[in-house]
């Protein structure tokens, strides 16, 4: 298999407008004659299906949750970038690309992340149009903050929701091409195969979660828009139920999966208090704006929130300003966690399990004043009280890092294609723009990117080559053959009556990787990792109990599915980083750091995108690579001292 | 700590619930209420029992999904989502009553999850500024004042879980749906359609089998999000101004 990434040719800022001049149109009297599934209607699923629909495409969306507004986008709090410059601080198009390539450690395509900055303005535009509420400034403009990784001032923010009324926004457009009649929305119904016949993409088959039902559903092409697989760790600040199931289905079925191995650690998330975690709780980025990171210079077992105080000015190392004096506190993320841990580890972390950092806002609010302070990050404080009891007004707040972020996914070319021809990936589901690490406020821009303004032009491209009676009906035999495929995984699961329930396989697994293959790997690690996740998936299938049946609401069974895919993703994970000796953004690889201790990234051996091709059930997965060409920027080592 | 939970259970949309007893011996005070109920589930399937089903999905608060009426309140006594609520808000030894959200235009799915479509359907009957991707002026074009950006944002913070529809002993829609029509009043934005937007959201309001509002602020104080009953007084208003001023008056009454 030979990975085209289409990547147009000429001058880096030229390429975006003259590839949409390049791709073929679809009459606008065909366009209704063209059927598109939407899968996922966060960011870019909401985006890209309103938007589909308002081009007068029919389009049918699926979400599992109970409505479309429910997406995990909504979770994200902190902000989105655009080059809009309205600081006037020297921000442009070109510096938000320099700064997400950069910050992606130099392992993402330029042609991509230059395009991702070029429609960030418009994405601003539109969502003020919808009615967004963002941040205001007394004269009436639009209010900016700084995010970290950034020396300008581009990132927009709605308080601490900006995902939520981001969503809300895309949401509203849904709604109203769903009244339209132009998308049919299923909502609590999940997507657990996709259709393949003749090597394109016609379909997918779903399961109704409340009646059990398995069905197919046929379309022109299908658009996976089912965000991150961060859940694999078990505890990870995504939502209970944002899975990995549709891509790795979709992989199963030919679509190559890129970069598995690079997913992002949050370094300021509520620590774990206890076995009976569910999920991690992120308290934004932006605090690390105004707060200070500190742990005591000499180890005090146990050492309370309340009890920081006591601890003398001269007494406390604020690691991140010591050792990386330009950026301080705004170090990028991995930046940030991995040194949170390296205290932690030397036995300076704070709490009762001393797996904390302290966040301090005392010097910001003697600085601000309270009202201040509270103004910008009240909501972040209250849910920090809410969970912890402790009030960060009065007392630090701790912090230890979280699995957040998968800048892995489903390979795509230029176009959001996978290599299964009518498949398409958008948002957090693909591997395409963050490289190795994403910046702060990014994700949100890289979801409506994605669905506002690049798959309403590259899909017509695909759409119009086939021509619009080139469908395949759910009667065709391929339908029914995965429709049973379906149908006896799902009978499978619920025969095992085993006795570990789904969940002890999940957090089994999250451990594992969190150990092996979280913040910092090795060979050795990585190879014990593999084994174990081999004997827990050989036992899942044989020990897990599934209750409940089949036609009916049955969340244990949901849970079931998923979890056995997270079974097959991890061992993709850690495959992936063995075969990525050096280390590079979220990828830390210990056999490969400077002298003193910082990444260091191998860029003649490494400067590709892995892409992993699925090769039958315990087969080892063939693994291409995609080269990276910098014609643009010139590769440095990062360096925030 | 130990509790005792009466749980609602019932099996399907028209299945018969009754209320069950459960005792609960292994609860730390820091576990949230949804993880307390994750630790009861995982018991009764090690006895070979159906886990209570619940809707939960963020659980920090933002998603909108968790719907359980805890002690005769929708999500628990404080005022916050079932997901952020924490068993230290207990005493030890403490009998809790869990229910889903009862209103009739939100049918019981099965134990404690709720068919919340309603509110979806009210969205798409208006709850939209009616503008296409692409071709819309620059962000900065029209300012708007700080001051009607952040009422306009109170509004907009609804997170859409029906607690207000519980809450009220009319099961009324009144606090949600003026919400996103508030939202939209306040900013320029939505002014091209203010009109027509109101008109037929409370249309849909009404024909989804929610109740009338008759003040008693329930919905306001048992909000997770702080969404205020003003935004009912300007939905009033800007329903009635609709009604004697649109292009298509209707006239009420007489049917």
């Amino acid at each position: 298999m030979k990975l085209e990434s289409k990547s147009p040719e000429g001058p880096l800022a030229e390429k975006w407008t003259k590839h949409k001049f390049n791709l073929k149109l679809v009459n606008p009297a065909n366009k209704r004659k063209y059927e598109i599934i939407v899968v996922g209607t966060g960011l870019a699923g909401a985006s890209a299906a309103a938007s589909l629909g308002e081009l007068g495409y029919n389009v049918k969306a699926f979400c599992f949750q109970d409505s479309p507004r429910r997406a995990h986008s909504i979770a994200a709090q902190g902000g989105i970038n655009a080059a809009k410059n309205y600081q006037n601080d020297g921000d442009s198009i070109y510096r938000l690309f320099y700064d997400t390539i950069k910050g992606g450690d130099y392992r993402a395509r330029e042609a991509n992340v230059h395009r991702l900055a070029e429609v960030s303005v418009n994405i601003i535009d539109q969502c003020v149009a919808q009615g967004v509420p963002f941040a205001r400034e007394y004269g009436g403009l639009l209010a900016n903050r700084s995010f970290g990784g950034a020396q300008v001032s581009r990132t927009f923010y709605a308080r601490g929701q900006t995902g939520q009324q981001l969503l809300l926004g895309a949401y509203s457009a849904l709604n109203r091409q769903i009244a339209n009649g132009k998308v049919k929305m299923y909502n609590r119904t999940e997507m657990l195969d996709v259709v393949v016949v003749d090597g394109k993409a016609r379909g997918i088959v779903t399961r109704d979660l409340i009646t059990g039902k398995i069905e197919a559903h046929s379309a022109h092409a299908v658009l996976l828009c089912t965000g991150g697989y961060g859940n694999v760790f078990y505890l990870s600040t995504n939502a209970k139920g944002s899975n990995v199931t549709a891509a790795w289905r979709a992989h199963k079925k030919g679509a190559l999966f890129a970069n598995p191995c690079f997913t992002q650690i949050h370094p300021t998330c509520i620590p774990v208090s206890g076995d009976h975690q569910s999920k991690l709780t992120l308290m934004s980025e932006s605090l690390r704006n105004d707060g200070r990171v500190w742990v005591p210079k000499v180890a005090v077992k146990g050492l309370k929130a309340k009890d920081a105080r006591s601890i003398a000015e001269a007494d406390r190392d604020y690691f991140l300003e010591r050792k990386y004096p330009s950026f301080g506190n705004l170090v990028p993320r991995d930046v940030a966690s991995r040194n949170g841990k390296m205290m932690c580890d030397e036995g300076r972390g704070v709490g009762a399990t001393g797996l904390a950092v302290f966040l301090d806002f005392a010097d910001a609010i003697k600085r601000d004043g309270r009202d201040v302070i509270s103004a910008k990050y009240g909501n972040l404080f209250d849910m920090y009280k809410q969970i912890t009891g402790d009030d960060p007004y009065e007392m630090p707040m701790m912090i230890f890092p979280a699995v957040h972020y998968t800048m892995g996914g489903l390979w795509v070319d230029y176009n959001l294609m996978t290599s299964v021809p009518g498949l398409y990936a958008l948002g957090e589901a693909n591997f395409s723009d963050h490289g190795a690490n994403r910046l702060g406020a990014s994700a949100l821009m890289q979801g409506l990117a994605d669905g506002y303004f690049v798959i309403p032009y590259t899909i017509g491209d695909y759409l119009a080559g086939i021509g619009w009676n080139d469908k395949v009906s759910t009667d065709h035999p391929v339908f029914k053959e995965t429709i049973e495929a379906v149908n006896s995984r799902v009978q499978k699961l619920l025969s095992i009556k085993g006795k570990k329930t789904v969940d002890e396989f999940h957090r089994e697994l999250g451990l594992t990787l969190w150990e092996y293959c979280g913040m910092s790997r090795n060979d050795a690690g990585l190879r014990i990792a593999k084994k174990k996740i081999q004997e827990l998936r050989t036992e899942f299938w044989q020990n897990v109990d599934v209750v409940g049946s089949a036609n009916e609401l049955n969340m244990e069974l949901e849970k079931a599915g998923r979890v056995a895919d997270f079974l097959e993703l991890g061992e993709l994970m850690v495959d992936d980083a063995l075969d990525r000796k050096e280390s590079c953004g979220c990828h830390f690889r210990e056999e490969s750091q400077t002298t003193d201790g910082e990444a260091l990234r191998i860029d003649n051996d490494y400067a590709y995108s892995s892409a992993w091709e699925y090769k039958g059930e315990n087969q080892p997965e063939e693994l291409h690579k995609e080269e990276l060409k910098f014609e643009n920027v010139k590769l440095t080592q990062r360096s925030y001292k | 700590m130990k509790i005792t939970l009466k749980v609602w259970r019932q099996k399907s949309k028209d299945a018969k619930g009754e209320f069950k007893t459960y005792q609960h011996d292994h609860v730390s005070s820091d576990m949230s209420f949804l993880e307390m109920m994750d630790v009861l589930n995982t018991q009764l399937i090690k006895k070979g029992e159906e886990p209570i089903h619940f809707d939960h999905d963020c659980r920090e608060g933002i998603c909108g999904m968790c719907s359980m009426y805890i002690n005769g309140q929708p999500h628990g006594p404080l005022q916050t989502t079932t997901c952020q609520l924490h068993m230290r808000t207990f005493k030890d030894g403490e009998t809790i009553t869990v229910e889903p959200w009862r209103a009739q235009a939100f049918p019981v799915i099965k134990d404690l999850v709720v068919d919340r479509s309603a509110f979806d359907r009210i969205q798409q009957a208006g709850g939209y500024v009616s503008v296409n991707t692409g071709g819309v002026p620059d962000a900065n074009v029209i300012p708007i004042p700080k001051k009607i950006a952040d009422e306009a944002f109170d509004a907009a913070a609804c997170i859409g879980c029906g607690a207000c529809v519980a809450a009220c002993k009319n099961a009324s829609a009144m606090l949600f749906v003026s919400a996103k029509v508030s939202q939209f009043a306040l900013l320029p934005q939505g002014h091209a359609e203010r009109k027509e937007r109101v008109e037929k959201m409370v249309e849909q309001m009404d024909s989804e089998g929610f109740g009338s509002c008759t003040n008693t602020r329930a919905c306001e104080a048992e909000c997770p999000k702080a969404i205020s009953v003003a935004n009912i007084a300007r939905m009033n208003r800007e329903y009635f101004s609709a009604m004697v001023s649109s292009y298509e008056v209707k006239v009420g009454g007489g049917e």
